[in-house]
Parts: structure tokens; sequence; C-alpha cells
């Protein structure tokens, strides 16, 4: 196992392909994500939009707020549409352009699945970066198999809140063997853009797990979006990690000392509602998961 | 160069002299055989495309259309529950103006599982907006599935060739199979003047406002109205090329006819037997072959059918509540004509059973005897 906590003489790009007049609402980690995700990768890319807020953040027809080709597509499409632009550049012998999907929880770990296996399982050679606001946002809230344990969502409403933990998209992407898996989140953006950096160097299938927190749907402070960023990584509520080939784990981030559950918590109004004894039982899981997920980075050292 | 090849390897000639660049698809009876030798035909070098092995028929539509939105010649085949599995992205295609070609082997739909022929898996696709050419022979195949691209191209449609199962797919039939050079002399290279760039970053597909949206779905209809001029100017222009014509419809032995039956698919072979026996007999009859069913021919159905006395329609398919599909659209086609015939609808042969010459020449003389049709839906073969 590696570690590090600092990427060495590392500048994040100051040229935009995201401009002013996107309609994200004020503090959406989706939007981040996607600014710095370019700046990454450069002009030579093409992205690929299924349905989600960034079908709408992008702007109306004929206005869109990307310096890049954007492919709007449906719902659970990104994967084999990204993968369909890619294999018609080549075939038309346009080798070097990068095709980023670029969906939303729902459209990657629910609906867009067997899209996005099939593309891993081809190795199609397209970056997937999934920002993940642990719910289905664009259509007002409702929960995806990304809402964590204990959420509020609209469907899974406060007398009845999501039961089951959040489903590890990440690991089921490292069980393809694809060549990158990594995750990222806004708190941390050298280590987001060399991420996309590197992943445009692999050619094959690369995922990139963003966890991009949505003010709006969580019920939190806009200003607070990149401390709550920062808190889930400080609290092993979402680990930054990349993992190469299905096998060579790299923890980016161990904390020393693990900040508490409850710190993370109680920034957002939709955990609102918990007892001190669900918190113990999310805090107990986050440690589970961390702990496994060190023991796998140990195991080829 | 004269072939011995089945309905289903007619379409993968015609794909490759078409020299398609993506190829995205997914195996269902009875269209596999569509795509394996397409499959080999890549791994060989035959054809320099590169060919997605998808997942899924919703993928493989998928693909082919942001590969055509890339500037890629894009094909692939499908069949009954893989053609409805796509239905979401069959909207997609039309609404991105993606020209894919696609070939669709008619298949009952289940339950009851049944990979027989039958239409009611492309007729229900009806509304979708793809161009939609039914086939009656293994050379019609092929010489469609090249005339598919350059029709679609030309108009920014996408199309569905449609054959019959096993009556086509899995049947042999001498077909010639043209020139490499000719087939590229008629079928320039796909060059799509607006599509993903680098160097013009604009978005497609996007959120579309009340303000434009209307617009894009009347643009739409337009190149519909266009495509029927461009279909006949492609089979025309197909005849010169290659000595063989098909256009919209075909109108046999209708001049004088006061009964006139209309057909689809291979149904319209036995029925040119069926025709010409009766005609011996000095029977007034004629056959329409219904070929291009969208965009529909409208003016050119009407100026054939509206001389006979009465319209005998067989229908492969059955819109459930309604009635047979074919003959909706032919009665839809003459309505608010003065006098015009009575249409008979007839459904038969669901789920592939057999259309005999008897079953045909019942139907006409049905047509004949009655009046006026008795009922909305005429079952034939029906066994209670
Ligand atoms: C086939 C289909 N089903 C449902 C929808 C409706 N829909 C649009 S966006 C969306 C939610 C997207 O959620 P997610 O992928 O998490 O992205 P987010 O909106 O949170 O950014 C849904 C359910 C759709 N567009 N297509
Ligand atoms: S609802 Fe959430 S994810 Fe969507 S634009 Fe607003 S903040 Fe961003």
């Amino acid at each position: 196992m590696t570690t590090k906590t600092q990427i060495k003489n590392f500048v994040i790009p100051e040229k935009e392909y995201m401009y002013p007049g996107h309609v994200a609402c004020p503090g959406c980690g989706g939007v981040l994500a996607m600014r710095l995700a370019l700046k990454a990768l450069g002009n030579k890319t093409i992205v690929v939009i299924p349905a989600c807020c960034w079908t709408i953040i992008d702007g109306p027809f004929p206005m869109h707020s990307l310096h890049v080709p954007v492919y709007h597509t449906a719902f659970e499409t990104a994967a084999i549409a990204a993968a369909g632009i890619k294999t018609a550049l080549e075939i038309q012998g346009q080798k070097d352009i990068t095709v980023l999907a670029w969906a939303g929880d729902g459209g990657t770990l629910d609906i867009g699945i067997q899209a996005l296996s099939g593309a891993a399982e081809r190795n199609d050679d397209i970056i997937y970066a999934c920002y993940d606001n642990e719910a289905y946002m664009n259509t007002g809230i409702q929960r995806s198999s990304a809402t964590p344990k204990g959420a509020w969502t609209t469907t899974t409403p406060v007398g009845n809140p999501k039961g089951e933990p959040k489903k590890n998209i990440a690991e089921i992407m490292i069980a393809h063997r694809v060549p990158y898996v990594a995750t990222a989140t806004l708190a941390y953006p050298e280590d987001l853009v060399n991420k996309f950096r590197k992943a445009q160097q692999i050619k094959g299938t690369k995922f990139i797990h963003i966890f991009a927190p949505c003010p709006t749907g969580w019920k939190m402070a806009p200003e607070l979006m990149i401390t709550i960023c920062r808190l889930a990584v400080l609290t092993n509520v979402f680990p930054l990690y990349e993992c190469e080939n299905g096998i060579k784990y790299t923890i980016n981030v161990v904390p020393s000392k693990p900040l508490p559950v409850a710190e993370y918590l109680k920034l957002q109004g939709r955990f609102s509602h918990l007892q001190e004894s669900d918190i113990e039982q999310i805090q107990k899981m986050v440690d589970f998961e961390f702990n496994f997920l060190l023991k796998k980075a140990q195991l080829l050292v | 160069m004269k072939k011995v090849v089945t309905g289903n390897h007619a379409v993968s000639f015609g794909v490759k002299l078409a020299r398609a660049q993506v190829i995205a698809a997914y195996p269902i009876t009875p269209q596999t055989q569509v795509v394996e030798l397409l499959s080999e035909f890549c791994a060989s070098g035959k054809l320099n495309a590169k060919f997605i092995k998808v997942e899924s028929e919703h993928s493989a539509m998928a693909a082919c259309i942001s590969a055509s939105a890339s500037g890629a010649r894009a094909f692939t085949a499908t069949s009954a529950h893989g053609l409805a599995l796509m239905h979401e992205m069959l909207h997609w295609a039309v609404g991105a103006r993606t020209p894919v070609v696609m070939a669709n082997i008619n298949r009952a739909m289940g339950p009851g599982w049944s990979v027989w022929t039958d239409q009611n898996d492309s007729l229900s696709q009806r509304d979708v907006g793809w161009i939609q050419i039914y086939c009656e022979s293994n050379q019609e195949v092929l010489d469609t599935t090249i005339q598919a691209f350059k029709i679609a191209e030309r108009v920014l449609l996408p199309v569905m060739l449609v054959l019959d199962a096993f009556v086509l797919s899995h049947t042999s039939e001498p077909v010639d199979i043209p020139e490499q050079e000719l087939v590229d002399e008629f079928l320039p290279p796909y060059n799509l003047k607006t599509k993903l760039d680098i160097n013009n970053p604009r978005a497609y597909g996007g959120l579309t406002n009340p303000d434009h949206y209307y617009e894009l779905r009347y643009k739409i209809q337009k190149a519909h109205n266009e495509a029927l001029v461009v279909i006949k100017e492609v089979c025309d222009e197909y005849q010169r090329y290659f000595g063989r014509q098909y256009g919209l419809v075909e109108a046999y032995r209708c001049e004088d006819a006061k009964v006139i039956l209309v057909t689809s698919g291979t149904i319209t072979s036995t029925a040119r037997l069926v025709i010409d026996e009766m005609r011996e007999e000095g029977r007034k009859v004629g056959l329409l072959k219904y070929r291009v069913f969208r965009p529909t021919p409208r003016e050119l159905l009407r100026d054939i059918l509206y001389r006979a006395q009465k319209i005998c329609v067989i229908d492969r398919n059955l819109s459930f509540g309604h009635g047979g599909i074919f003959a909706q659209e032919i009665k839809s086609v003459l309505y608010g004509l003065p006098a015009a015939p009575p249409v008979y609808s007839f459904v038969i042969g669901l789920g592939g059973r057999d259309v005999t010459p008897k079953d045909i020449r019942e139907m006409i003389e049905y047509t004949y005897k009655e009046e006026i049709p008795t009922e909305s839906i005429i079952y034939r073969g029906v066994r209670l």
C-alpha cells in the first residue's frame, strides 16, 4: 500500500472550459467537478451527458456553457454513447480525442449500470465520470442506490428513511478489472485533476467516482460544499483512492485520526432526524468499510 | 456476381458494399446471421469497420446514433423484442437526425414466444419517425440495404428495412451482388456537415424549450415529405446503375382492375401468382405492393387505388382494439375522396401461420362477393 497526501509541483490549469451562464443551483458540487475535470482534460475532449442535472446545467438550446462539444443522450446510455463516439472517431483516424461520459449517480449506479458494465467488460476506451450527489436530483430528490443509509429523500421520508447502505460502485467497477478506477472530491482539487490526467493517459475504460454534494437535495448551506467534501474524506465516509487493473490499490488520504462521522452528518438537513443510535450504527459501518478497504490495499503491496 | 444467399446474408452483403464504418448489434433469432457474417467481414478485414459487441439492443441503437452523430456510417440489425427494447432510442435517432440504417427481421412478439414472422414488431414503431421499407425478396433486401444508406444520408432520417422471418431471413435465393466499384460510385462516403467536432464545440440534443422544440419536429415532418421524392430519385438512380427498380409502391396489373389487393412483405410473391391465375380466368384483379410504409406515399396510393371498385387489404399484423394496420393506412389515404372504394380489411398469418394461394384467392373472392365488408376486421384461418 502506498499513501500520498500531497501531489508535489502541481498546479491546476488556469484555462477555463466552462463559462459563466450555466444554470446550476448555488454551491452545486457537480458544476465544480466538471470545471476541474475539463481543466485536466483540455479541449480535445467530447462530453457525453445522459439525463441528469447536467442536462439542464449546460444551458438550454441554442446556448451551452462548455467550450467542448457536448452530446446529450438518453438516461441509461452514457457509457455506450461515449463508446459509439470513440469508435466512430477511431475509424475516421482521429485517435487523440478523449471521450468523457459524465453521469449522475442514478444514471450510473441504477439505470445506466448495464451499459457501463458492458463498456467496462469490453474495455471501451472512454473515461466515465459519475458525479455522485447521492440521489435523483433532477427529478426532485428521490432516492437512488447511491443514497446512504439513514438519509431523507422525497421517496425515503423522515418516518421511513433510506434503509439500505449505498451501493459501492467503485468496487463494482474494480471487479470489472478495468485499467483505472479512482474516487475524487472537490476539497482535493489537485487530486481530482491529477486523476483525470492520469485517466487520460490510459487506454481502456477509466472510471472516476466524484463525491459531489448537492446543497439543494442535502438541505445544507451552499457555502459548506467544500467543507462537507473535506469532512467526507476526513471521516472516512468517502475515502480517496485509486485502483489499477482491479488489483493495485492506492489510498490517497489516510486520516491519521479520523473525525467522527457525526461531524459530517450534522451539517446536512437530510440527516437531521437521526438519533444517537443511528449515528453510532453509521459510524460502525464507516469504520468497517474503511478497514476493509485498508485490508484490500494491503493484499498486494 | 450471382450468389445463392439467405435474406439475412443479403443484408450483410449490402452493408459491406455500403462500407458501413460502425456496426453495433446484439443477437436475436432470426436476425443473428446478419451480424455474424458482418463480424466475420470485420475480423477478416473485408470490411473496414468497427464492430461493437454490445450488451443489449438498447445499447446497440445508442451506439449507432452517437457514432452516426460523430460522422461514421452506422448499422445495426434486430428483430421483435430487440426492436421493442430499442424503442426509446428509435425516437432518439430521429430527434438527433442521425441517418442510422437498421434491418429488422419481422418476428412476432411474445408471449407466447414465437420466432416466426408477423409485422407487429415493426408496425408498433410506426410513429417514431423512422423510414420503413418492407421487402419481398432477397434481391430486394440487398438492393434496399444499399439504397437505405443513400436515402438516410440525404434526408437525415434513420431507415429501417424490414424482411420476413424465415420466409426471407433463412431462405436462400439467387441474388445478384453488385460490384463494389459501382456501389462506391452510387453511394459516396458519408459526409455529415454538422457533427461532433472539437474545433467547433456545439451541444447536441440539449434541453429545448417550447420556443424551439416544435420547429424541430416540423422539420422532421418536412424531411419525411422530402424523403418521398428522394426515395423515388434513389430508386431511379439505382435502376440506372444496377438495372433494378422498386419504387415507393409497386402496382401490378392494376390499370383496369376492379378489385385491388394490397400486400406487403413476402405475401406479395404468393399474391402475384394468384393475381396471374385470376387474370387468366378473366377476373379484373390487381395487386398493390406496399413497399415504403413511412413516409406514406399518399398521392401514389390514391392514384392507383381510387380507380378500383373495391380494395382488399391483407394485414399480417393487428393493432389490438382497432384492426389491421395497413388497412387503416389505406382507409386514411382514401378518406375524403368522393365515392372512395370500400376497404376490406383481412388479418391473417399471425405468428408465422402459412398464408397460401388458396387463402389469398378466398380473400379476393370474398371482396368480390360482399357488397360491403361485413365486419371491420375479417379474420382468415383463425381456429376457435
Ligand atoms: C428512461 C428514463 N427514466 C426516467 C427519466 C427521468 N429522469 C431524468 S433525470 C433523472 C434523475 C437523474 O439522477 P442522477 O443520475 O442521480 O443525476 P442528478 O439529477 O442527481 O444530477 C430521472 C429519474 C428519464 N429521463 N429517462
Ligand atoms: S439540484 Fe443539486 S445537483 Fe442539481 S444543479 Fe442543484 S445543486 Fe446541482
